[in-house]
């Protein structure tokens, strides 16, 4: 693990981290990014960026990253196989190591036909899991995909990737995990958790293989803050799942926002039960600002601090 | 085979608006077989044309005429002497064909009628599926005899991805996941060996580098 990255630490530790997402903004000015950092700052671990989630332009990444970074967060940066080949996937790794970036989650990409260039050419040069042990063959031995060697520093990122412990069949998933695990995941985040059930069973099959102990396990999680949300999730999402009694108990809720986060701090309280669950990631889509509440509330305030 | 499908007419109308002879050549290969390029659909082509053009107060003469298939030179050589008497083509082969026409009588505008898409199989009467991307890099033997090149949206090599749920693809239109039936497929024959293993970033040079050849040509 990276020594560089407090979040590696952390997970090296043994410490239940938590985590959140951070959308970049549909335009050029890092206001509202730094706005996010202010009330984020405290009360995660770290923050994962999105790389134009659901095919839809946004702030890259990494610099989006940047100006986390200097808000005083750590930023975990998402890099898709969508939009680039391996030769700009390399590039923008060894640029984001030079700005600091020491944690990268490396994702397959959701298809470009739900964004807002449905025309675009979709690039899907490498896979997650080629990405994944791309990255790390440039931290050690040091070496471009080609087998060139890197000069001079390497990026030696900690490098995650995600799962969906909800598409398919459950032994599928885990195949692909440990696939993930194989390539070099060194944590993983997982799609956000309704279905817990499910998750329980996923998680058996996981320890049942040792999978735990080979990486560090996130667990997404998602507050729900409207029914319209809940059955957009539900029905338009690829990949997520939501229970029937989760969505009839946000309909008979009087406040639906303080139903979401109640049901969004029980699954976090839950989840942390769950033997190898290092941590929580909070995906708080458009409701980043809930994110210090929810932590609060499932009692992981305040956070480990850095050191010194 | 190839798969291709007419384009529409309109566009095809506007494509040779300017010509007062047209010859209509068929292809008794590939796009025949899909319906679209034989000497009927050429015959009736060139019957709509004359009077999509003749309502608007043109002339417009045509010529049929059909060959085994427009990818050999040989059998483009018998439409020499239409070709000569029309000075232009309109051709129901697919793009290959269209090449051919347009390399053998560059003296002459050659148009395509069709859209070339796919090299498919007929999965029900009347429906073509895209079985191969033409890779030149035959993994089928991995991938339990289904090709993710072609049938997975995304082309990946160790899938399926986060997006595929209940089998079927995240792009949606009820397109399985064809990383959910190489699964299938696998378990079904035992072999989960072939499933775990990583496979390797694809080599995207073989198709890089200009047109690709075979037999003599590439050695």
């Amino acid at each position: 693990m990276n020594a560089a990255s407090n979040f590696a630490r952390l997970l090296r530790d043994g410490q239940f981290v938590v985590t959140a997402e951070v959308g970049p903004p549909k335009g050029a000015a890092a206001d509202q990014l730094l706005e996010k950092a202010a009330y984020l700052k405290g009360y995660v671990d770290a923050v994962n960026i999105t790389d134009c989630q659901t095919a839809v332009v946004r702030l890259s990444s990494i610099a989006a990253a940047v100006h986390l970074r200097s808000a005083g967060l750590e930023p975990v940066v998402q890099m898709t196989g969508r939009d680039r080949n391996r030769i700009a996937i390399q590039s923008d790794l060894l640029g984001a190591w030079s700005l600091g970036i020491r944690n990268l989650l490396c994702l397959t990409g959701d298809h470009q036909r739900f964004g807002n260039h449905p025309e675009a050419r979709g690039v899907f040069d490498l896979d997650s899991i080629q990405m994944v042990a791309m990255v790390r063959r440039m931290g050690e031995p040091g070496e471009f995909l080609c087998g060139e060697p890197i000069r001079g520093e390497r990026p030696r990122f900690f490098v995650g990737a995600v799962e969906n412990p909800f598409a398919g069949s459950l032994e599928m998933r885990v195949l692909r995990l440990e696939k993930k695990i194989a390539a070099g995941a060194e944590f993983i985040q997982t799609q956000c958790v309704f279905d817990l059930e499910r998750f329980r069973r996923f998680m058996v099959l996981v320890r049942g293989r040792g999978l735990h102990r080979r990486c560090r396990i996130l667990a997404g999680v998602t507050p729900l803050k409207s029914v319209r949300m809940a059955r957009f999730m539900r029905d338009q999402v690829a990949g997520i799942t939501i229970p029937d009694e989760i969505l009839a108990r946000l309909e008979s809720a009087a406040d639906l926002a303080a139903a979401g986060v109640s049901l969004c701090v029980e699954q976090i309280r839950e989840l942390r039960e769950i033997e190898g669950v290092a941590g929580v990631h909070i995906m708080a889509i458009a409701w980043e600002k809930i994110v210090p509440e929810i932590v609060k509330r499932a009692g992981l305030y305040p956070r480990p601090a850095l050191p010194v | 085979m190839i798969v291709a499908e007419a384009k529409s007419f309109a566009e095809v109308a506007e494509m040779v608006s300017s010509f007062p002879r047209l010859l209509v050549a068929a292809c008794a290969g590939c796009t025949a077989i899909c319906g679209v390029g034989g000497v009927r659909q050429a015959e009736e082509l060139a019957a709509a044309l004359r009077i999509h053009f003749r309502i608007r107060g043109v002339a417009l003469e045509t010529e049929v005429a059909g060959v085994t298939r427009q990818c050999e030179p040989e059998f483009i050589e018998e439409l020499a002497a239409a070709v000569g008497r029309t000075g232009a083509v309109l051709s129901l082969g697919c793009g290959v064909g269209v090449q051919f026409l347009a390399d053998r009588f560059p003296q002459v505008p050659v148009f395509p009628a069709l859209n070339t898409r796919f090299v498919g199989g007929l999965a029900a009467p009347g429906t073509w599926e895209e079985r191969c991307r033409l890779c030149g890099d035959c993994i089928l033997h991995l991938t339990g005899g289904i090709c993710i090149r072609a049938r997975c949206a995304k082309g990946i090599l160790n899938g399926p991805c986060g997006g595929s749920q209940d089998s079927r693809c995240e792009v949606g239109d009820d397109v399985p996941c064809a990383w959910s039936l190489v699964w299938e497929r696998l378990s079904a024959l035992g072999r989960f060996e072939l499933l775990a293993q990583i496979r390797r970033p694809r080599n995207w040079a073989n198709g890089n580098g200009g047109p690709r050849s075979s037999g003599g040509a590439s050695g």
